[in-house]
């Protein structure tokens, strides 16, 4: 699935206003082929529409969102919808839907669940299934359509340490099979683990693009720094 | 007083007692409203979840004509299909007027609009649900509408109850399309109207009393299945 022919993603001047808010407010961003994106900032800063305005979900008020070429995408909701069906078949379905036949649909489908760790509870219906169990089945399932870039909105928000250290370890495997991260976290540390930059969002703006290394410590913005003091002490 | 429940007495024992001329008429109403509940559902159902998640031209005239036949009285509707089923009408030729096929043309038509409306709620709530997840996984509207239907599945069921108990009620539209011929196309509804009227209270009540556990056992089924499906679903 590693996807040899790079690619890039520009947001110019995006605006999206959804039940009269403005989420986002002129907002620049590229990101560049290869690397890991952390989306960090404030309750309400923007990052969840950030991220699904990037997918194509929302259609901004202004603005350009515009991609260097065609590429395969998926997404990883902070409350992931499943169907109305088995975990497996939930795999199975999304496959379908993006025309894998069989034998793959179901090798594929198994292999996804294998590498979240869900293999046990193939056949249990998905929406019983607890909000850890059901956030690692969503990572299963956008992984099993080999996407060439993966949003995750806060993938670990409902999972326990040992759940959380799982995830993050097939994130950065996914990640290090080709696939292009841009993920927002509450978790600071997480973010140290998994990023190659950090991308600061504020009342709908990118107020700053930093490499990892040098965010945590000298990071560029304001907003950001003030964001760093208040935040840490609760790690 | 007294003799309504003189009434009530003899009608247990017609039905208790197999009376066959109260059970043939339970058999054939039963039958043609389950048959009318499919074929309604069968075109209730997508119709309503296209309505819910589709964009597609003449939508709003759909959504209007449908709330027109469900505000319409349904001797109307039997009118209607009175003349399209009457020889020099446009469906003539098939001959089916004063026939069970006929009761189930008119009950299906007064099926559809109950189903689609509450298929179409059913359908939108849960594309509020769906539609961002099923369209990040590259669902289109059209292909989401068999997914939506098979994940309400179990609302659903309660629908179809619906339509069978609104088909399995009417008397009007049965009468103008069915005749109300003895044997034929005589079934509850009509029959108790009848029978009424002559004053023979017995059979009508009895049939009202099969007619009000049909509908009661139906409600009773559809609701413990959607009780079991939110347990082991979700
Ligand atoms: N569907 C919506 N209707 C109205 N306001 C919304 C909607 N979705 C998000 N918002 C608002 O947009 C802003 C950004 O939200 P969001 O991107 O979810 O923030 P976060 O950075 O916490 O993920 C918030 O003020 C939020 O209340
Ligand atoms: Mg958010």
């Amino acid at each position: 699935m590693a996807e040899a022919r790079p690619f890039q993603l520009e947001a110019r001047g995006v605006s999206v206003v959804l039940g009269g808010v403005r989420a986002l407010d002129g907002l620049d961003l590229v990101l560049e082929p290869g690397l890991r994106t952390v989306v960090l900032g404030p309750n309400g800063a923007g990052k969840s529409v950030l991220l699904r305005t990037l997918h194509g979900l929302i259609a901004p008020a202004a603005g350009t969102v515009s991609w260097s070429r065609p590429v395969r995408q998926a997404m990883v909701f902070q409350r992931p919808v499943m169907l109305r069906r088995s975990a497996l078949a939930n795999l199975r379905y999304a496959l379908a839907v993006n025309g894998v036949a069989e034998p793959e649909r179901t090798s594929r489908a198994t292999a996804a669940l294998a590498r979240v760790g869900l293999e046990r509870i193939a056949d249990r219906p998905a929406r019983v299934l607890s909000g850890g169990e059901q956030q690692r089945l969503a990572l299963a399932r956008a992984w099993a359509l080999r996407p060439e870039i993966l949003f995750l909105d806060e993938p670990t928000a409902s999972l326990d340490p040992g759940a959380t250290a799982e995830v993050e370890r097939v994130i950065a495997s996914i990640a290090a099979e080709g696939t292009r991260i841009v993920m927002t976290t509450h978790n600071l540390g997480q973010a140290r683990r998994l990023a190659d930059e950090i991308v600061f969002i504020h009342a709908g703006r990118a107020a700053e693009r930093t490499a990892a290394d040098r965010f945590f410590d000298q990071p560029a913005s304001n907003e950001a720094r003030l964001f760093l003091q208040g935040e840490l002490p609760w790690k | 007083m007294f003799e309504i429940f003189a009434s009530l007495g003899v009608a247990l024992q017609l039905i208790g007692g197999a009376d066959p001329e109260l059970w043939s008429i339970v058999l054939l109403s039963l039958k043609l409203s389950l048959a009318s509940a499919v074929a309604g559902a069968a075109i209730g159902l997508p119709l309503g979840a296209l309505i819910a998640v589709g964009t597609f031209p003449g939508r709003r005239a759909l959504i209007v004509i449908l709330n027109a036949l469900l505000g319409l009285p349904s001797v109307v509707v039997g009118l209607v299909v009175y003349l399209l089923l009457s020889r020099a009408g446009p469906l003539g030729e098939f001959g089916i007027l004063f026939t069970p096929a006929a009761i189930i043309v008119a009950q299906t038509v007064l099926v559809v609009p109950i189903v689609a409306a509450l298929a179409r709620q059913a359908a939108e709530d849960a594309w509020g649900e769906y539609r961002e997840q099923l369209t990040s996984l590259g669902v289109s509207r059209l292909r989401a509408v068999p997914t939506i239907l098979w994940d309400t599945r179990f609302s659903l069921l309660t629908v179809v109850m619906a339509g069978f108990g609104r088909a399995a009620s009417e008397v009007g539209a049965v009468m103008v399309v069915g005749g109300n011929i003895d044997g034929v196309t005589r079934v509850m509804t009509t029959a108790i109207a009848l029978e009424t009227s002559k004053g023979d209270l017995p059979l009508a009540l009895g049939l009202g009393v099969v007619l009000i556990a049909v509908v009661l056992a139906i409600n009773a089924g559809a609701f413990g299945i959607r009780e079991w499906s939110a347990r082991h679903h979700g």
